[in-house]
Protein backbone atom coordinates (compact mmCIF):
# COMPACT_ATOMS: atom_id res chain seq x y z
CA UNK A 1 0.00 0.00 0.00
CA UNK A 2 1.34 3.40 -0.98
CA UNK A 3 0.42 5.94 1.69
CA UNK A 4 0.89 9.70 1.57
CA UNK A 5 0.83 11.50 4.91
CA UNK A 6 0.20 15.24 4.73
CA UNK A 7 1.83 16.95 7.72
CA UNK A 8 2.18 20.53 8.91
CA UNK A 9 4.80 22.31 10.95
CA UNK A 10 3.18 24.54 13.59
CA UNK A 11 4.37 26.75 16.47
CA UNK A 12 5.09 24.80 19.69
CA UNK A 13 2.08 24.65 21.99
CA UNK A 14 3.58 26.89 24.64
CA UNK A 15 4.94 29.39 22.09
CA UNK A 16 4.47 32.98 23.17
CA UNK A 17 1.71 34.67 21.23
CA UNK A 18 2.65 38.21 20.14
CA UNK A 19 0.87 39.86 17.22
CA UNK A 20 3.15 40.87 14.33
CA UNK A 21 3.36 44.24 12.56
CA UNK A 22 0.85 43.21 9.86
CA UNK A 23 -1.78 42.52 12.56
CA UNK A 24 -2.66 39.35 10.66
CA UNK A 25 -0.48 36.73 12.36
CA UNK A 26 1.87 36.16 15.27
CA UNK A 27 5.47 37.29 15.45
CA UNK A 28 7.37 34.16 14.42
CA UNK A 29 10.86 35.25 15.42
CA UNK A 30 11.93 33.35 18.51
CA UNK A 31 9.08 30.84 18.12
CA UNK A 32 9.97 27.14 18.15
CA UNK A 33 8.19 24.97 15.58
CA UNK A 34 7.11 21.34 15.81
CA UNK A 35 5.17 18.64 13.98
CA UNK A 36 1.42 19.21 14.39
CA UNK A 37 0.11 16.75 16.99
CA UNK A 38 -2.67 14.98 15.07
CA UNK A 39 -0.35 14.78 12.03
CA UNK A 40 2.08 12.83 14.23
CA UNK A 41 -0.76 10.34 14.84
CA UNK A 42 -1.49 10.21 11.09
CA UNK A 43 2.19 9.39 10.46
CA UNK A 44 2.10 6.71 13.17
CA UNK A 45 -0.99 5.11 11.61
CA UNK A 46 0.73 5.10 8.20
CA UNK A 47 3.89 3.50 9.60
CA UNK A 48 1.86 0.78 11.35
CA UNK A 49 -0.14 0.05 8.17
CA UNK A 50 3.13 -0.25 6.25
CA UNK A 51 4.54 -2.63 8.88
CA UNK A 52 1.45 -4.86 8.54
CA UNK A 53 0.81 -4.68 4.80
CA UNK A 54 4.06 -3.48 3.21
CA UNK A 55 4.37 -0.60 0.78
CA UNK A 56 5.68 2.92 1.04
CA UNK A 57 5.07 5.95 3.27
CA UNK A 58 5.61 9.35 1.66
CA UNK A 59 5.34 12.52 3.76
CA UNK A 60 4.05 15.65 2.10
CA UNK A 61 4.22 19.13 3.53
CA UNK A 62 3.79 22.71 2.39
CA UNK A 63 5.70 25.51 4.05
CA UNK A 64 8.79 27.68 4.00
CA UNK A 65 12.38 26.45 4.35
CA UNK A 66 12.06 26.09 8.14
CA UNK A 67 9.93 22.92 7.71
CA UNK A 68 13.15 20.97 6.92
CA UNK A 69 13.72 19.60 10.46
CA UNK A 70 10.06 18.49 10.69
CA UNK A 71 10.44 16.56 7.43
CA UNK A 72 13.66 14.94 8.75
CA UNK A 73 11.85 14.01 11.96
CA UNK A 74 9.15 12.19 9.95
CA UNK A 75 11.79 10.42 7.87
CA UNK A 76 13.69 9.47 11.05
CA UNK A 77 10.53 7.88 12.44
CA UNK A 78 10.31 5.67 9.36
CA UNK A 79 8.78 7.46 6.37
CA UNK A 80 10.51 6.41 3.13
CA UNK A 81 10.71 9.76 1.35
CA UNK A 82 9.27 13.26 1.37
CA UNK A 83 7.82 15.90 -0.89
CA UNK A 84 8.26 19.50 0.23
CA UNK A 85 6.06 22.13 -1.40
CA UNK A 86 8.20 25.21 -0.92
CA UNK A 87 5.73 27.93 -0.11
CA UNK A 88 6.56 31.10 1.82
CA UNK A 89 3.02 32.51 1.71
CA UNK A 90 1.15 29.56 3.24
CA UNK A 91 -0.56 31.83 5.79
CA UNK A 92 -2.20 33.96 3.11
CA UNK A 93 -3.86 30.94 1.49
CA UNK A 94 -7.15 29.58 2.82
CA UNK A 95 -7.94 25.88 3.39
CA UNK A 96 -9.03 25.44 -0.25
CA UNK A 97 -5.84 27.11 -1.49
CA UNK A 98 -3.63 24.83 0.63
CA UNK A 99 -5.62 21.72 -0.34
CA UNK A 100 -5.17 22.65 -4.02
CA UNK A 101 -1.39 22.74 -3.54
CA UNK A 102 -1.43 19.34 -1.82
CA UNK A 103 -3.77 17.85 -4.44
CA UNK A 104 -1.49 18.98 -7.26
CA UNK A 105 1.46 17.26 -5.57
CA UNK A 106 -0.50 14.09 -4.70
CA UNK A 107 -2.03 13.44 -8.14
CA UNK A 108 1.07 12.18 -10.00
CA UNK A 109 1.86 9.87 -7.05
CA UNK A 110 -1.39 7.86 -7.34
CA UNK A 111 -1.42 6.72 -3.69
CA UNK A 112 -3.74 4.07 -2.27
CA UNK A 113 -4.36 6.05 0.89
CA UNK A 114 -3.86 9.62 2.05
CA UNK A 115 -3.73 10.38 5.77
CA UNK A 116 -3.54 13.69 7.57
CA UNK A 117 -4.20 14.98 11.07
CA UNK A 118 -7.73 16.12 11.79
CA UNK A 119 -6.72 19.73 12.40
CA UNK A 120 -3.72 21.96 12.87
CA UNK A 121 -2.76 23.30 16.29
CA UNK A 122 -2.29 26.84 14.91
CA UNK A 123 -5.23 27.63 12.61
CA UNK A 124 -7.45 24.78 13.81
CA UNK A 125 -9.49 24.77 10.60
CA UNK A 126 -9.83 20.98 10.41
CA UNK A 127 -10.70 21.14 6.71
CA UNK A 128 -7.61 20.41 4.63
CA UNK A 129 -8.00 16.61 4.46
CA UNK A 130 -11.71 16.74 3.70
CA UNK A 131 -11.21 19.30 0.91
CA UNK A 132 -8.26 17.32 -0.44
CA UNK A 133 -10.56 14.29 -0.83
CA UNK A 134 -13.09 16.40 -2.72
CA UNK A 135 -10.44 17.83 -5.06
CA UNK A 136 -9.07 14.34 -5.79
CA UNK A 137 -12.57 12.86 -6.21
CA UNK A 138 -11.93 10.34 -3.42
CA UNK A 139 -14.13 9.12 -0.56
CA UNK A 140 -13.07 10.21 2.91
CA UNK A 141 -13.82 9.89 6.57
CA UNK A 142 -12.73 12.24 9.35
CA UNK A 143 -11.84 12.01 13.07
CA UNK A 144 -10.53 8.47 12.68
CA UNK A 145 -9.06 6.56 15.64
CA UNK A 146 -8.50 3.14 14.13
CA UNK A 147 -7.85 1.85 10.59
CA UNK A 148 -8.14 -1.73 9.40
CA UNK A 149 -7.43 -2.93 5.89
CA UNK A 150 -9.99 -5.36 4.47
CA UNK A 151 -10.26 -7.28 1.17
CA UNK A 152 -12.43 -4.54 -0.32
CA UNK A 153 -10.90 -1.43 1.23
CA UNK A 154 -10.88 -0.11 4.78
CA UNK A 155 -12.90 -0.35 7.95
CA UNK A 156 -12.34 2.68 10.16
CA UNK A 157 -13.49 3.80 13.61
CA UNK A 158 -14.78 7.36 13.63
CA UNK A 159 -15.13 9.41 16.81
CA UNK A 160 -18.45 11.14 17.50
CA UNK A 161 -19.37 13.48 20.33
CA UNK A 162 -19.71 12.52 24.01
CA UNK A 163 -18.03 9.13 23.92
CA UNK A 164 -19.85 7.67 20.89
CA UNK A 165 -18.22 6.05 17.87
CA UNK A 166 -19.18 4.75 14.45
CA UNK A 167 -17.59 2.16 12.19
CA UNK A 168 -17.38 3.09 8.52
CA UNK A 169 -16.42 0.98 5.52
CA UNK A 170 -14.91 2.69 2.51
CA UNK A 171 -13.13 1.65 -0.68
CA UNK A 172 -9.56 2.58 -1.66
CA UNK A 173 -8.11 4.94 -2.66
CA UNK A 174 -9.40 7.16 0.13
CA UNK A 175 -8.51 10.05 2.42
CA UNK A 176 -8.68 9.82 6.23
CA UNK A 177 -8.17 12.55 8.80
CA UNK A 178 -6.72 11.06 11.97
CA UNK A 179 -7.72 12.01 15.52
CA UNK A 180 -5.01 11.98 18.17
CA UNK A 181 -4.86 9.19 20.72
CA UNK A 182 -5.63 6.15 18.52
CA UNK A 183 -2.06 4.86 18.65
CA UNK A 184 1.01 5.29 20.78
CA UNK A 185 3.52 7.56 19.06
CA UNK A 186 7.00 6.22 18.40
CA UNK A 187 10.25 8.07 18.91
CA UNK A 188 12.89 8.27 16.22
CA UNK A 189 15.78 5.87 16.91
CA UNK A 190 19.42 6.86 16.48
CA UNK A 191 19.57 4.54 13.47
CA UNK A 192 16.41 6.21 12.11
CA UNK A 193 17.93 9.66 12.48
CA UNK A 194 21.05 8.51 10.67
CA UNK A 195 19.09 6.90 7.85
CA UNK A 196 16.87 9.96 7.42
CA UNK A 197 19.87 11.96 6.22
CA UNK A 198 20.11 9.86 3.07
CA UNK A 199 16.39 9.66 2.27
CA UNK A 200 14.93 11.53 -0.70
CA UNK A 201 13.31 14.93 -0.12
CA UNK A 202 11.93 16.30 -3.36
CA UNK A 203 11.18 20.02 -3.39
CA UNK A 204 8.61 21.58 -5.67
CA UNK A 205 7.73 25.23 -5.54
CA UNK A 206 4.18 26.45 -5.11
CA UNK A 207 4.63 28.37 -8.38
CA UNK A 208 5.44 25.14 -10.26
CA UNK A 209 2.17 23.60 -9.09
CA UNK A 210 0.35 26.58 -10.64
CA UNK A 211 -2.79 26.70 -8.50
CA UNK A 212 -4.97 29.72 -7.80
CA UNK A 213 -4.01 31.13 -4.42
CA UNK A 214 -6.58 33.93 -4.01
CA UNK A 215 -8.41 33.17 -0.74
CA UNK A 216 -12.21 33.05 -0.43
CA UNK A 217 -12.10 33.13 3.39
CA UNK A 218 -9.79 36.04 4.15
CA UNK A 219 -8.13 36.41 7.56
CA UNK A 220 -8.22 40.18 7.99
CA UNK A 221 -6.96 40.70 11.50
CA UNK A 222 -5.96 38.84 14.65
CA UNK A 223 -6.45 40.03 18.22
CA UNK A 224 -5.84 38.76 21.71
CA UNK A 225 -9.07 37.37 23.18
CA UNK A 226 -10.99 39.41 25.71
CA UNK A 227 -11.62 37.81 29.04
CA UNK A 228 -15.12 36.43 29.54
CA UNK A 229 -14.76 36.65 33.30
CA UNK A 230 -12.58 38.81 35.49
CA UNK A 231 -10.30 36.29 37.12
CA UNK A 232 -9.09 36.98 40.64
CA UNK A 233 -5.45 35.96 40.61
CA UNK A 234 -4.37 34.99 44.09
CA UNK A 235 -0.86 36.29 44.77
CA UNK A 236 1.88 35.13 47.10
CA UNK A 237 3.91 31.97 47.46
CA UNK A 238 2.14 28.63 46.87
CA UNK A 239 1.18 28.26 50.52
CA UNK A 240 -0.24 31.79 50.80
CA UNK A 241 -2.07 31.55 47.49
CA UNK A 242 -3.55 28.14 48.42
CA UNK A 243 -4.77 29.44 51.80
CA UNK A 244 -6.29 32.53 50.15
CA UNK A 245 -8.03 30.35 47.56
CA UNK A 246 -9.62 28.11 50.21
CA UNK A 247 -10.96 31.24 51.96
CA UNK A 248 -12.42 32.56 48.70
CA UNK A 249 -14.04 29.24 47.80
CA UNK A 250 -15.57 28.94 51.28
CA UNK A 251 -16.78 32.45 51.99
CA UNK A 252 -17.04 34.25 48.63
CA UNK A 253 -17.95 31.60 46.03
CA UNK A 254 -19.51 29.39 48.75
CA UNK A 255 -18.77 26.20 46.85
CA UNK A 256 -17.04 24.32 49.67
CA UNK B 1 -29.79 35.17 -3.86
CA UNK B 2 -32.25 34.04 -1.21
CA UNK B 3 -31.06 35.02 2.23
CA UNK B 4 -29.74 32.93 5.09
CA UNK B 5 -30.27 29.17 5.41
CA UNK B 6 -29.56 27.34 8.65
CA UNK B 7 -28.88 23.59 8.37
CA UNK B 8 -30.54 21.89 11.34
CA UNK B 9 -29.47 18.53 12.81
CA UNK B 10 -31.39 16.11 14.98
CA UNK B 11 -30.46 14.40 18.23
CA UNK B 12 -32.69 11.55 19.42
CA UNK B 13 -35.45 12.58 17.04
CA UNK B 14 -35.54 16.23 18.12
CA UNK B 15 -33.77 19.36 16.88
CA UNK B 16 -30.42 19.32 18.72
CA UNK B 17 -29.49 22.07 21.14
CA UNK B 18 -26.54 23.28 19.07
CA UNK B 19 -28.87 23.45 16.04
CA UNK B 20 -31.07 25.90 17.95
CA UNK B 21 -27.92 27.89 18.68
CA UNK B 22 -27.25 27.93 14.91
CA UNK B 23 -30.85 29.09 14.29
CA UNK B 24 -30.25 31.85 16.86
CA UNK B 25 -27.05 32.84 14.99
CA UNK B 26 -28.99 32.79 11.70
CA UNK B 27 -31.63 35.12 13.11
CA UNK B 28 -28.94 37.51 14.42
CA UNK B 29 -27.18 37.45 11.05
CA UNK B 30 -30.56 38.24 9.46
CA UNK B 31 -30.95 41.27 11.73
CA UNK B 32 -27.42 42.43 10.84
CA UNK B 33 -27.71 41.98 7.07
CA UNK B 34 -31.41 42.68 6.50
CA UNK B 35 -31.79 39.26 4.84
CA UNK B 36 -34.41 36.64 5.72
CA UNK B 37 -33.46 33.61 7.86
CA UNK B 38 -34.71 30.16 6.82
CA UNK B 39 -33.95 26.59 7.86
CA UNK B 40 -33.46 23.18 6.25
CA UNK B 41 -33.72 19.73 7.77
CA UNK B 42 -32.23 16.70 5.99
CA UNK B 43 -32.99 13.01 6.21
CA UNK B 44 -35.43 10.26 5.37
CA UNK B 45 -37.94 11.24 8.11
CA UNK B 46 -38.02 14.98 8.61
CA UNK B 47 -41.67 15.84 9.34
CA UNK B 48 -41.31 16.16 13.10
CA UNK B 49 -38.12 18.22 12.86
CA UNK B 50 -39.67 20.54 10.27
CA UNK B 51 -42.69 21.07 12.55
CA UNK B 52 -40.38 22.05 15.44
CA UNK B 53 -38.43 24.47 13.23
CA UNK B 54 -41.56 25.97 11.63
CA UNK B 55 -42.63 27.35 15.03
CA UNK B 56 -39.74 29.84 14.95
CA UNK B 57 -39.36 33.24 13.31
CA UNK B 58 -38.11 31.98 9.96
CA UNK B 59 -39.19 32.62 6.35
CA UNK B 60 -39.24 29.01 5.21
CA UNK B 61 -38.61 25.56 6.67
CA UNK B 62 -37.55 23.14 3.95
CA UNK B 63 -37.38 19.36 4.32
CA UNK B 64 -34.66 17.84 2.12
CA UNK B 65 -35.94 14.29 1.84
CA UNK B 66 -34.52 11.14 0.27
CA UNK B 67 -34.39 7.48 1.38
CA UNK B 68 -30.59 7.53 0.87
CA UNK B 69 -30.28 10.26 3.50
CA UNK B 70 -31.59 8.04 6.32
CA UNK B 71 -28.05 7.41 7.59
CA UNK B 72 -25.55 10.24 7.45
CA UNK B 73 -22.86 9.97 4.77
CA UNK B 74 -20.62 12.79 3.56
CA UNK B 75 -21.42 11.88 -0.06
CA UNK B 76 -25.20 11.87 0.47
CA UNK B 77 -25.41 15.07 2.49
CA UNK B 78 -23.01 16.90 0.15
CA UNK B 79 -25.01 15.93 -2.95
CA UNK B 80 -28.35 16.83 -1.35
CA UNK B 81 -27.22 20.23 -0.07
CA UNK B 82 -25.27 20.99 -3.25
CA UNK B 83 -28.47 20.56 -5.31
CA UNK B 84 -30.52 22.56 -2.82
CA UNK B 85 -27.98 25.41 -2.76
CA UNK B 86 -27.70 25.48 -6.55
CA UNK B 87 -31.47 25.81 -6.78
CA UNK B 88 -31.98 28.23 -3.89
CA UNK B 89 -28.78 30.35 -4.27
CA UNK B 90 -28.47 31.46 -0.64
CA UNK B 91 -26.29 34.35 0.52
CA UNK B 92 -25.29 32.53 3.71
CA UNK B 93 -25.43 28.91 4.87
CA UNK B 94 -25.12 28.52 8.64
CA UNK B 95 -24.29 25.18 10.32
CA UNK B 96 -23.87 24.02 13.91
CA UNK B 97 -20.17 23.08 14.27
CA UNK B 98 -20.72 19.39 15.02
CA UNK B 99 -18.56 16.36 14.22
CA UNK B 100 -20.99 15.61 11.38
CA UNK B 101 -20.73 19.12 9.89
CA UNK B 102 -16.93 18.97 10.19
CA UNK B 103 -17.07 15.81 8.06
CA UNK B 104 -18.98 17.23 5.06
CA UNK B 105 -19.32 21.03 5.15
CA UNK B 106 -15.71 21.68 3.97
CA UNK B 107 -16.35 19.27 1.08
CA UNK B 108 -19.67 20.90 0.17
CA UNK B 109 -18.13 24.38 0.25
CA UNK B 110 -15.16 23.27 -1.88
CA UNK B 111 -17.46 21.69 -4.46
CA UNK B 112 -19.10 25.09 -4.89
CA UNK B 113 -15.73 26.90 -4.99
CA UNK B 114 -16.22 28.24 -1.46
CA UNK B 115 -14.47 27.85 1.92
CA UNK B 116 -16.27 27.22 5.20
CA UNK B 117 -15.54 29.77 7.93
CA UNK B 118 -15.74 27.19 10.69
CA UNK B 119 -16.19 27.16 14.47
CA UNK B 120 -17.29 30.80 14.60
CA UNK B 121 -17.79 32.36 18.04
CA UNK B 122 -19.32 35.65 16.91
CA UNK B 123 -19.74 38.14 14.09
CA UNK B 124 -20.06 41.85 13.54
CA UNK B 125 -20.51 44.54 10.91
CA UNK B 126 -19.19 43.57 7.48
CA UNK B 127 -20.05 40.88 8.29
CA UNK B 128 -16.78 39.83 9.84
CA UNK B 129 -16.72 36.39 11.48
CA UNK B 130 -14.57 35.68 14.53
CA UNK B 131 -13.00 32.29 15.21
CA UNK B 132 -10.27 31.12 17.57
CA UNK B 133 -6.68 30.43 16.52
CA UNK B 134 -3.62 29.06 18.32
CA UNK B 135 -5.64 26.83 20.67
CA UNK B 136 -7.76 29.75 21.84
CA UNK B 137 -4.84 32.12 22.48
CA UNK B 138 -5.76 34.33 19.55
CA UNK B 139 -8.94 35.45 17.76
CA UNK B 140 -9.06 35.82 13.98
CA UNK B 141 -11.52 37.97 12.03
CA UNK B 142 -12.51 36.49 8.69
CA UNK B 143 -14.35 37.97 5.75
CA UNK B 144 -15.89 36.07 2.83
CA UNK B 145 -14.73 37.37 -0.51
CA UNK B 146 -15.96 36.66 -4.02
CA UNK B 147 -19.25 35.47 -5.40
CA UNK B 148 -21.38 32.62 -4.19
CA UNK B 149 -22.71 31.64 -0.80
CA UNK B 150 -20.78 32.26 2.41
CA UNK B 151 -20.56 29.08 4.54
CA UNK B 152 -20.29 29.50 8.32
CA UNK B 153 -20.44 27.03 11.23
CA UNK B 154 -21.00 28.19 14.79
CA UNK B 155 -19.24 26.86 17.89
CA UNK B 156 -21.28 25.09 20.58
CA UNK B 157 -22.33 27.58 23.24
CA UNK B 158 -21.38 30.69 21.24
CA UNK B 159 -25.01 31.65 20.57
CA UNK B 160 -27.97 31.17 22.87
CA UNK B 161 -30.66 28.63 22.06
CA UNK B 162 -33.07 30.40 24.42
CA UNK B 163 -32.81 33.55 22.31
CA UNK B 164 -34.37 31.92 19.22
CA UNK B 165 -37.36 34.03 18.24
CA UNK B 166 -40.67 32.27 17.82
CA UNK B 167 -42.97 32.76 14.85
CA UNK B 168 -44.21 30.62 12.04
CA UNK B 169 -42.62 29.40 8.84
CA UNK B 170 -44.07 27.72 5.77
CA UNK B 171 -42.95 24.08 5.38
CA UNK B 172 -42.05 22.73 1.95
CA UNK B 173 -40.11 19.74 0.62
CA UNK B 174 -37.10 19.42 -1.69
CA UNK B 175 -36.21 16.07 -3.22
CA UNK B 176 -32.61 15.74 -4.43
CA UNK B 177 -31.49 13.22 -7.05
CA UNK B 178 -29.13 10.72 -5.45
CA UNK B 179 -28.06 7.31 -6.79
CA UNK B 180 -26.94 4.51 -4.46
CA UNK B 181 -23.64 4.25 -6.39
CA UNK B 182 -22.79 7.87 -5.53
CA UNK B 183 -22.55 6.98 -1.85
CA UNK B 184 -19.13 5.43 -1.40
CA UNK B 185 -18.96 4.97 2.37
CA UNK B 186 -20.99 2.55 4.48
CA UNK B 187 -21.63 3.64 8.08
CA UNK B 188 -22.64 1.35 10.95
CA UNK B 189 -24.98 2.25 13.81
CA UNK B 190 -23.23 4.41 16.39
CA UNK B 191 -21.93 2.67 19.50
CA UNK B 192 -20.45 3.58 22.87
CA UNK B 193 -16.88 2.80 23.77
CA UNK B 194 -16.14 1.23 27.13
CA UNK B 195 -19.02 1.16 29.60
CA UNK B 196 -19.27 4.54 31.31
CA UNK B 197 -18.78 3.82 34.99
CA UNK B 198 -17.64 7.33 35.89
CA UNK B 199 -20.43 9.89 35.74
CA UNK B 200 -18.67 13.24 35.75
CA UNK B 201 -21.84 14.86 34.38
CA UNK B 202 -23.56 14.90 37.76
CA UNK B 203 -20.48 15.37 39.99
CA UNK B 204 -20.56 18.57 42.06
CA UNK B 205 -16.82 18.87 42.68
CA UNK B 206 -14.29 18.01 39.97
CA UNK B 207 -10.52 18.31 39.68
CA UNK B 208 -9.34 18.27 36.05
CA UNK B 209 -5.76 17.48 35.16
CA UNK B 210 -3.98 18.51 31.94
CA UNK B 211 -0.69 18.45 30.09
CA UNK B 212 0.97 20.60 32.75
CA UNK B 213 1.19 17.53 34.98
CA UNK B 214 4.04 16.46 32.63
CA UNK B 215 4.49 12.87 33.83
CA UNK B 216 2.11 10.03 34.78
CA UNK B 217 4.10 9.72 38.02
CA UNK B 218 2.68 13.13 39.01
CA UNK B 219 -1.00 12.10 38.68
CA UNK B 220 -1.18 11.13 42.39
CA UNK B 221 -0.69 14.76 43.48
CA UNK B 222 -3.86 15.69 41.56
CA UNK B 223 -5.61 12.60 42.96
CA UNK B 224 -4.66 13.66 46.49
CA UNK B 225 -6.18 17.09 45.87
CA UNK B 226 -9.37 15.45 44.57
CA UNK B 227 -9.50 13.16 47.64
CA UNK B 228 -9.00 16.07 50.05
CA UNK B 229 -11.80 17.92 48.31
CA UNK B 230 -14.09 14.89 47.98
CA UNK B 231 -14.03 15.51 44.23
CA UNK B 232 -14.03 13.32 41.12
CA UNK B 233 -10.85 13.33 39.05
CA UNK B 234 -11.21 14.24 35.37
CA UNK B 235 -8.72 15.05 32.63
CA UNK B 236 -8.19 16.87 29.36
CA UNK B 237 -7.85 14.84 26.19
CA UNK B 238 -4.03 14.55 25.98
CA UNK B 239 -3.92 12.88 29.41
CA UNK B 240 -6.38 10.19 28.28
CA UNK B 241 -4.72 9.88 24.85
CA UNK B 242 -1.48 9.06 26.66
CA UNK B 243 -3.26 6.50 28.83
CA UNK B 244 -2.35 8.32 32.06
CA UNK B 245 -6.04 8.26 33.06
CA UNK B 246 -8.82 6.15 31.51
CA UNK B 247 -10.84 7.60 28.60
CA UNK B 248 -13.99 7.63 30.73
CA UNK B 249 -12.48 10.47 32.77
CA UNK B 250 -12.07 12.74 29.74
CA UNK B 251 -13.79 16.14 29.91
CA UNK B 252 -14.58 18.06 26.72
CA UNK B 253 -16.35 17.82 23.38
CA UNK B 254 -15.25 14.23 22.75
CA UNK B 255 -15.62 13.21 26.41
CA UNK B 256 -18.04 14.20 29.14
CA UNK B 257 -19.79 17.53 29.60
CA UNK B 258 -19.69 18.70 33.21
CA UNK B 259 -21.68 21.19 35.30
CA UNK B 260 -20.23 21.06 38.83
CA UNK B 261 -20.37 23.67 41.56
CA UNK B 262 -16.58 23.80 41.49
CA UNK B 263 -14.19 22.87 38.71
CA UNK B 264 -10.51 23.02 39.56
CA UNK B 265 -8.36 22.92 36.40
CA UNK B 266 -4.81 21.85 37.13
CA UNK B 267 -2.23 22.32 34.37
CA UNK B 268 -4.97 22.68 31.75
CA UNK B 269 -4.30 25.40 29.16
CA UNK B 270 -7.94 25.51 28.05
CA UNK B 271 -8.19 24.36 24.42
CA UNK B 272 -11.58 25.07 22.84
CA UNK B 273 -12.57 21.40 22.94
CA UNK B 274 -12.05 21.36 26.69
CA UNK B 275 -13.77 24.69 27.41
CA UNK B 276 -16.89 23.53 25.57
CA UNK B 277 -17.18 20.69 28.08
CA UNK B 278 -16.87 22.85 31.23
CA UNK B 279 -19.19 25.71 30.26
CA UNK B 280 -21.82 24.68 32.80
CA UNK B 281 -19.43 24.95 35.77
CA UNK B 282 -20.57 27.39 38.46
CA UNK B 283 -17.08 28.29 39.69
CA UNK B 284 -13.85 27.65 37.80
CA UNK B 285 -10.41 27.71 39.41
CA UNK B 286 -7.27 27.50 37.26
CA UNK B 287 -3.78 26.58 38.39
CA UNK B 288 -1.29 27.12 35.59
CA UNK B 289 2.25 28.38 35.14
CA UNK B 290 1.29 30.39 32.02
CA UNK B 291 -0.65 33.58 32.93
CA UNK B 292 -1.76 33.86 29.26
CA UNK B 293 -3.30 30.37 29.13
CA UNK B 294 -6.88 30.56 27.74
CA UNK B 295 -8.22 28.79 30.85
CA UNK B 296 -7.78 32.10 32.72
CA UNK B 297 -10.32 33.68 30.34
CA UNK B 298 -13.06 31.59 31.92
CA UNK B 299 -11.68 31.17 35.44
CA UNK B 300 -13.16 32.91 38.50
CA UNK B 301 -10.00 32.36 40.55
CA UNK B 302 -6.50 31.63 39.45
CA UNK B 303 -3.10 30.79 40.83
CA UNK B 304 -0.19 31.36 38.48
CA UNK B 305 2.62 29.05 39.45
CA UNK B 306 4.23 25.63 39.33
CA UNK B 307 1.49 23.09 39.95
CA UNK B 308 4.02 20.75 41.57
CA UNK B 309 4.22 23.29 44.40
CA UNK B 310 0.74 24.84 44.31
CA UNK B 311 -1.32 21.62 44.24
CA UNK B 312 0.25 20.00 47.36
CA UNK B 313 -0.07 23.36 49.17
CA UNK B 314 -3.75 23.52 48.25
CA UNK B 315 -4.29 19.92 49.37
CA UNK B 316 -2.77 20.81 52.75
CA UNK B 317 -4.83 24.01 53.03
CA UNK B 318 -8.04 22.06 52.32
CA UNK B 319 -7.17 19.42 54.91
CA UNK B 320 -6.40 22.16 57.45
CA UNK B 321 -9.71 23.93 56.68
CA UNK B 322 -11.66 20.72 57.32
CA UNK B 323 -10.23 20.22 60.79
Amino acid sequence: MKIIVAIKQVPERDAQVRIDASGKWIEESGVQFALNESDAYALEEALQLKEKHGGEVVVLTAGPERVGPTIREALAKGADRAIHIDCADLGSRDALGVAKLLAAAVKPENPDLILTGLQSDDLGLGQTGVILAELLGLPHSSLILHVEKTDTGLTVKRELEEGWFRTIELPLPAVLTIQSGGNKLRYATLMGIKRAKTKEVRTVTAAELAVNSAPVAVLERVALPQKQKSTQILPGNPKEAAAALVEKLKFEARVL
Amino acid sequence: MSGIWVVVEERDGRVSRISWEAVSAGQKLAALTGLAANAVVIGAQTEALATEVAAKALGKAVRIVHPLLAAYTADGFTLALQQFIESEKPDYVVFPHTYQVRDYAPKLAARLGQVLIGDVTGFGEGPVFVRQLMQGRLNGSYRHSGNGPCFVSVQAGAFRADEVQVGSAAISAFTPTIEQAQIRTKPSERFRGAAQTVDLGSAQLIVGVGRGIKDPANIPIAQELATALGAELGASRPICDNGWLPMERQIGSSGQTISPKLYLAVGISGAIQHLVGIKGSQCVVAINKDPDAPIFEVADYGIVGDLMEVVPALTEALKAAKQ
